[in-house]
């Protein structure tokens, strides 16, 4: 502005910049406190005695910690029961995800077949369909076939594959150079072996992405088990929190105390293999159009 | 270890001599099959698990659905064709059926925009030149990898009227908190705070795509002395707008599928004080798994697929006009 003196230094564009940024830092930091404060407070609130958590107003520190909450609680439900239930549903299932994903997202991404972009965009496409629209048939097929109140109708779809996650394996796939393809069919192996041999190994990152990602839907899935489980010993653990709170009723230290624990695995796994959940976001947003 | 050798002769051959593919097709032909009939019969057994799932649990159910939608079918003693009857009984005769419709429109048009909105927002300040990016990053996706019934528990607690967090922190402020989930004036909005708290999962997305915008393109407006809004509104929306697109899109979807939050946070599923958490699809479970009126059910089910469907073509078309593809070509 004015010319021939030097800018003063409040002037300058590194002072701007410094401004701008120590004021986004405090803006994040403020957000960062509002997004930690309800899993403080369930923390705190597992902690407390129901005394104090009726107490007004509400403490933020519990004045005693009752680690006894989590014992009680546990042992007020079958809890290791159904623990053992969604291990096993989850697990089973992931297996099944990360199995089927990869080897139709292997033909599409690397087999030249017939139809297979038409195929492709009916795969892309069935992932605008809500659920919803698809629940009522398949409870009734699920009941004709007499599955209901078993374990097959929560695992066997994902042995079935699902739209995304072979859409998010075959662009992972899709830059994995073809010459490496054509070179070990040229060595006589079949496209089993490539699959195994060559693609799952290549694709390990991706493939560790579809197994968090399946494992945490099973593990948070509601709508399957209320559908589908009857007896309380075939619960997992969301629908038995769910009655859970019928048990307890009000009994805040009870209920957060098993929220926490519930939670904590997914919690774990996300701090453990965060990377993984990141790289899962980015690949399906290299792709837009 | 042998192949590698013959692995790296092919390859070189490969990129030199044209006529290469001719030779191996000769070669495989002496083995039975043509390459070109394995690849066809490897990928149709490949991807046979997709068609079978997509035959039996999602093309299948939905062609049941739309027969069962004209019948009283009631999954065990009758199914009677009855026309239009069910589609009828939605629009004239059913109340709850447009409160829940309702209520859903009510959901979608605030939670869409206001997630879209916070996800750039939050987005945007993360791609300053913060410090530690990688540990506010973190924080801020933590809530979106959260959910199920732990979670709706939470937030059940944190909006308690008396002695919530919510509640409490307003009161800092002076102001005194609504009843939130027992007010039905304030479920609504309840549901949409919880639903901002994870607001991050859209996040990574949009950081991922700001992270691909090129800083020349900035540089060259700062030279030209554009101001912070004018770089936001003519650089960075065009450039992400693919994302904001696919985000509309897919939230969209998600949004008018609203049902745990509902059936966990009003007592199994009942609708929550004067009906003002009926969501549309807890609406269609009690019709299917209260009273087991499957056609009935099946009908909504269609209407909400219809609507869905509207819904993304109008965006797809709405999108031609403000999504900026690099390079110029629409895909």
């Amino acid at each position: 502005m004015s010319q021939a003196t030097a800018p003063r230094f409040y002037e300058t564009k590194k002072f701007k910049e410094n401004v701008k940024l120590t004021f986004v830092t405090l803006l994040l930091i403020a957000g960062s406190t509002l997004i930690l404060m309800p899993l403080w407070w369930m923390i705190s609130t597992s902690l407390k005695s129901p005394a104090e958590i009726a107490q007004y107003p509400p403490t933020f520190i519990p004045k005693e910690f009752n680690f006894s909450n989590y014992v009680e609680a546990w042992q007020t439900a079958p809890f290791t029961r159904w623990a053992m239930n969604t291990v096993f549903i989850a697990a089973v299932g992931t297996i099944g995800s990360v199995l089927v994903n990869s080897l139709v997202a292997y033909a599409f991404a690397k087999i030249r077949f017939k139809g297979r972009n038409t195929l492709f965009i009916i795969v892309l496409s069935t992932m605008l369909i809500p659920g919803f629209v698809t629940m009522v048939p398949q409870y009734i097929l699920f009941s004709k076939l007499g599955w209901v109140n078993t374990y097959l109708p929560l695992i066997v779809p994902a042995f079935l594959g699902s739209a995304f996650f072979i859409f998010l394996l075959r662009q992972f796939m899709m830059g994995i150079p073809n010459e490496l393809i054509e070179a070990a069919i040229l060595d006589g192996a079949g496209h089993l072996q490539i699959w195994w041999h060559i693609m799952l190994p290549l694709t390990k990152p991706a493939l560790i992405t579809v197994a968090i990602f399946s494992f945490n839907g099973a593990w948070n899935d509601l709508l399957g088990p209320l559908l589908y489980i009857n007896d309380e010993s075939m619960y997992t653990l969301q629908i038995g929190l769910q009655t859970f709170k019928g048990t307890v009723q009000t009994q805040w230290h009870y209920l957060m105390a098993m929220s926490v624990t519930v939670l904590l695995p997914v919690v774990l796994l996300f701090f453990f293999f965060q990377r993984y959940f990141i790289e899962g976001s980015n690949i399906s947003s290299g792709t837009k159009g | 270890m042998k192949s590698s050798e013959s692995t790296l002769a092919h390859r070189e051959a490969g990129t030199n001599i044209i006529p290469e593919r001719k030779s191996t097709n000769a070669a495989v032909k002496k083995k039975g099959l043509s390459r070109k009939a394995k690849d066809n019969l490897a990928g149709y057994l490949f991807i046979s698990p997709w068609i079978i799932g997509f035959l039996g649990l999602t093309l299948g159910p939905l062609l049941f659905s739309l027969a069962a939608s004209f019948t009283d079918y009631n999954i065990t003693s009758k199914m009677n064709f009855i026309g239009l009857e069910n589609y009828k009984r939605m629009f004239t005769m059913d109340d709850l059926f447009r409160t829940s419709l309702y209520n859903t429109i009510y959901y979608v048009i605030f939670s869409v925009p206001l997630t879209t909105a916070g996800a750039i927002l939050l987005a945007v300040l993360l791609n300053q030149k913060v410090k530690g990016m990688k540990f506010f990053r973190t924080i801020y996706y933590l809530p979106a990898i959260l959910s199920g019934v732990a979670v709706y528990f939470l937030w059940m607690q944190l909006l308690s009227p008396s002695t919530g967090l919510v509640n409490t922190m307003l009161g800092w402020f002076g102001i005194e908190g609504p009843a939130w989930l027992f007010d039905p004036e304030w479920t609504k909005p309840a549901l949409l705070l919880m639903k901002m708290w994870s607001v991050g999962g859209g996040m990574l997305l949009y950081l991922a795509s700001l992270q691909g915008v090129s800083s020349q393109m900035y540089e060259a407006a700062d030279i030209e002395g554009a101001t912070a809004w004018q770089k936001f509104y003519h650089i960075t929306l065009p450039m992400i707008s693919p994302i904001i697109f696919f985000d509309v899109i897919t939230s969209t979807i998600g949004s008018f599928q609203i049902f745990q939050e509902a059936y966990v946070m009003t007592e199994n599923g009942s609708g929550g004080p004067g009906n003002s958490l009926l969501f549309y699809n807890l609406h269609m479970w009690n019709n299917a798994f209260e009273v087991f009126d499957m056609g009935y059910a099946s009908a909504m089910a269609w209407l909400l697929f219809i609507i869905v469907m509207i819904l993304t073509v109008l965006n797809m078309k709405l999108g031609k006009r403000w999504v900026h593809y690099e390079g110029g070509d629409g895909k």
